[in-house]
């Protein structure tokens, strides 16, 4: 089991999070496409002891319109593929969680399972993905193969069933061999066992996969699943299908009761005695004196203002170290931070926050556990076809 | 120097008997470990590249997974993002179907790895066919003969497209003007095809090759046509020197015709080899070698992949049965599903015909027969003799180089490495060292347009 209170992960993305990070003088904007790049970031977040990094990514090109696409030039265009990106960065690392950001409607169940479970094994173990739904119909135009309902809650309910129904199949994919599969008996002449390998048979409404994958089961067995959620669909499947979510309450009230909606989830599909983590999302400006901090994020914002999901903290690590042991308290496990500024903020994180908050006895002094479960606090799971019948034969 | 220079590539040990996993020194097929040796080896020795095959369904036969070979692999694009990371300079080719997938994604992944690797991504085309790998995605089904050439090409031009709709000089980020894009328009893209119809701004800025190197390597006119066409490399399967010079010769005259010279498509047969230190040692080696490849169980499936029917009633060592191959039509499942050989024999009454007479004339049993005809290696001698027949085959235009498949993961590729290779170095047929940073630059093909037209 872990022994740190507090899990810390951090959500990378172009030059920062905040619009204007990439005019900064510290930011390397034409590199951005570079491996050497990301290598140094996650290099320095290995550096602070995170649990994770998570990679940002979308379908499409990013916007500043949340609905639709944008022409404007002042902003940071053009991104790789994040799972791409973290297989990249993998073998440079040893200890930090890699979690790559992954559209799962519209894309297939079945890469995506193998490509998550490839990076389970160039990490050894460290692997994961961030499960994101595509709604806006110009997303869907990249693919054309559908439309995208124009009813707003109808819409939701369809990508967050679809979203399920694809963690389903991607966790059965990976369960679909048993860890002893491979035999390599030869005196049968038998490479694997058959009767350890799995048929999934999944049929849903928007795909049906009969396995078993073309890929043996992955270190963790089961990668890290998670997701951001906002509202109760994603809720939901954060309590039903995921390890961890990400979640943007304003204080700690709403904290509680978010955190709630997703235990009742939980309850809800029999998942009481597993662990789902609930860490919040925030988006940090930090600096030793925090009238700079505050006074950089006005700055940046006169530049080109930051409209965020999720609340936005500019001050001291010692102040933002008082905010997370506060928010703590309404049952939150951990914290995906957003530096505004890369690699500034990040160092912030790495250089003043974690050791304020290891002063303060409330995050890890060393790496505990070689896999991302393990610094997590999850078991290795037991597979779920390991003793039931339907063998691939 | 005069002499003609050839290409080598290092293909990944696959799922199929060439691979010997019994030995003492097989290693692991997925371990990432295996993949970063492999790679490792084919820098050191200065490859062009290393191939990764596909298949998207586990092979079954008789209506069970088939569990005499190596079972299992990574996702090609995400294990080579990962050698990437531990190779400066080898190419990397992945084989992503073009029937599972959506242009977008795959644009995206291999634009994706050519940045990442610094322009060294190949990608080999291939189209997959059948209802049964199909139940494993969304789209499902089955393409017909002709629309898999068709959706091959839409698809092929597609990415191409969805690639080309950066030119490279869009990216300014220039702080003090606050401009990070020249152009507010770059990645439009606009598709109204066939199989596709999608539109939208592709969101991976243009990589260091542009295009990855495109790979082909069906072997049928339409696949040949695809390759003259469009790709940069063929891998092909033509054994002997004769028929390697009559696909050559074909190959290549066919690329006048779509606007292209003989050095823009590369023909690289799939190339396995035993070495000895003798002429004899190595012949004993190879037949030592096909003896495991060719087990008896492993001849009876062969032969049932031929026969379309349950054979593992038969003595492997026995004699070929009496009774004839079942023949059924393309939409009728076979015994064997899940492999691209299993429609190769397309007049199975005519192969169990020239089998029998072959095993009558020579008696030989099904494991001998079956070992005959599947699995000799192309090169077999001692390095120096492998190194001028290699030479031999590329001077005589035979092919412009070869894609070896090792038997053994992963250091099946070493002794090649370390005794072939500097022989071919120190004879002035291929590369002392990189000259370049990009594949494009080790296959010798010239940098693309970057506002070229598809």
């Amino acid at each position: 089991m872990p022994d740190t209170p507090l899990h810390l992960g951090v959500l990378l993305d172009g030059a920062g999070r905040h619009p204007a990070a990439w005019r900064e003088p510290g930011t390397r904007p034409a590199e951005l496409l570079t491996a050497g790049y990301w290598a140094d970031l996650v290099a320095e977040a290995e550096h602070g002891l995170l649990d994770l990094v998570a990679v940002d990514d979308s379908l499409g090109l990013q916007s500043a319109d949340p609905f639709a696409s944008d022409d404007r030039t002042d902003q940071v265009r053009g991104r790789l593929d994040a799972s791409m990106l973290a297989s990249r960065i993998a073998p440079l690392t040893a200890h930090v969680g890699i979690l790559p950001t992954v559209v799962v409607t519209h894309t297939e169940p079945f890469h995506v399972s193998t490509t998550i479970a490839t990076l389970d094994y160039v990490s050894s173990g460290r692997g994961g993905v961030q499960v994101r739904v595509a709604a806006r119909p110009d997303d869907a135009a990249l693919f054309g193969r559908r439309t995208i309902p124009t009813d707003r809650d109808e819409l939701l309910r369809e990508l967050f069933g679809e979203a399920a129904d694809a963690v389903e199949v991607i966790r059965r994919l990976w369960d679909s061999w048993e860890d002893d599969a491979i035999i390599r008996d030869a005196a049968t002449g038998r490479f694997i066992d058959r009767d350890r390998l799995h048929y999934i048979d999944f049929e849903g409404p928007h795909f049906s996969v009969r396995g078993p994958s073309i890929t043996p089961r992955p270190p963790q067995g089961q990668p890290i699943v998670a997701a951001l959620a906002h509202r109760a669909e994603p809720f939901a499947l954060v309590g039903t299908s995921c390890d961890l979510g990400f979640v943007t309450p304003r204080d700690a009230a709403d904290a509680r009761q978010i955190v709630a909606s997703i235990r009742e989830a939980q309850a809800g599909a029999g998942r009481e005695a597993e662990t789902v983590h609930v860490w919040a999302d925030l988006t940090v400006v930090l600096d030793d004196d925090a009238s700079a901090a505050r006074d950089r994020l006005a700055r940046l914002d006169a530049t080109d203002p930051l409209t965020d999901d999720a609340r936005v903290f500019a001050g001291s690590p010692t102040e933002l170290a008082d905010l997370l042991d506060d928010l703590r308290g309404a049952g939150l496990t951990g914290f995906r931070l957003r530096p505004a500024v890369l690699p500034d903020d990040l160092r912030q994180v790495t250089r003043g926050l974690v050791p304020e908050l290891q002063r303060r006895g409330l995050f890890r002094a060393a790496y505990e556990a070689s896999t991302l479960r393990g610094l997590l606090g999850l078991p290795r799971p037991a597979d779920r076809y390991a003793t039931t019948a339907g063998s691939a034969r | 120097m005069s002499r003609r220079q050839m290409h080598l590539a290092a293909h990944f040990p696959g799922v199929n008997n060439t691979t010997v996993w019994s030995e003492p020194e097989s290693g692991s097929q997925i371990e990432f470990s295996s993949f970063a040796h492999m790679a490792r080896t084919a820098e050191r020795a200065k490859f062009d590249f290393m191939f990764l095959a596909e298949g998207l369904r586990l092979r079954e036969q008789n209506g069970a997974v088939y569990d005499l070979d190596v079972v299992g692999r990574p996702d090609n694009a995400a294990i080579l993002a990962a050698v990437a990371a531990v190779t400066e300079r080898l190419g990397l080719a992945a084989t992503i179907s073009s029937t599972f997938n959506e242009p977008y994604e795959v644009a995206r992944r291999l634009a994706s790895i050519d940045h990442l690797s610094g322009g060294r991504a190949a990608w080999n085309v291939v189209t997959s066919w059948d209802k049964f790998t199909g139940e494993n995605f969304r789209r499902g089904g089955y393409l017909a003969q002709g629309d898999r050439y068709l959706r091959a090409t839409q698809f092929l031009d597609t990415v191409m497209t969805l690639l080309d709709s950066w030119h490279g000089d869009e990216i300014v980020a220039d702080k003090a003007s606050a401009a990070f894009l020249r152009d507010g328009d770059a990645g439009r893209f606009d598709v109204h095809v066939d199989q596709f119809d999608i539109r939208g701004r592709f969101s991976v800025p243009r990589s260091p090759q542009g295009r990855p190197v495109v790979l082909q390597a069906g072997d049928s006119d339409e696949g040949r046509e695809f390759a003259a066409a469009g790709a940069d490399a063929i891998f092909t399967r033509h054994g002997s020197l004769e028929a390697g010079q009559a696909f050559y010769a074909d190959v290549k005259r066919r690329l006048a015709a779509h606007g292209r010279t003989e050095d823009q498509l590369k023909i690289l047969p799939a190339t396995t080899f035993a070495l000895g230190d003798t002429q004899a040692e190595a012949e004993e080696r190879g037949r030592e070698i096909r003896r495991q490849q060719v087990s008896g169980q492993t001849a009876l499936r062969f032969l049932e992949q031929v026969w379309n029917r349950d054979l593992s009633h038969l003595d492997p060592d026995g004699p070929l049965p009496e009774i004839d191959p079942l023949v059924v039509d393309a939409d009728t499942p076979r015994v064997s599903q899940g492999r691209a050989a299993d429609r190769m024999y397309r007049d199975p009454l005519a192969t169990a015909r020239e089998w029998r007479e072959r095993a009558a004339a020579h008696n030989l049993s099904i494991r001998d027969l079956m070992t005959e005809v599947t699995s000799r290696q192309s090169f077999v001698g001692t390095p120096q003799a492998v190194a001028e027949e290699m030479e031999r085959f590329v001077d005589q235009r035979a092919s412009d180089g070869f894609i070896l498949v090792p038997h053994i993961t992963p250091t099946g590729l070493d002794e090649f490495a370390d005794k072939v290779v500097p022989i071919l170095q120190e004879r002035g047929s291929f590369r002392a060292d990189y000259t370049g940073t990009t594949l494009r630059d080790h296959l010798g093909l010239a940098p693309l347009d970057t506002h070229a037209k598809v």
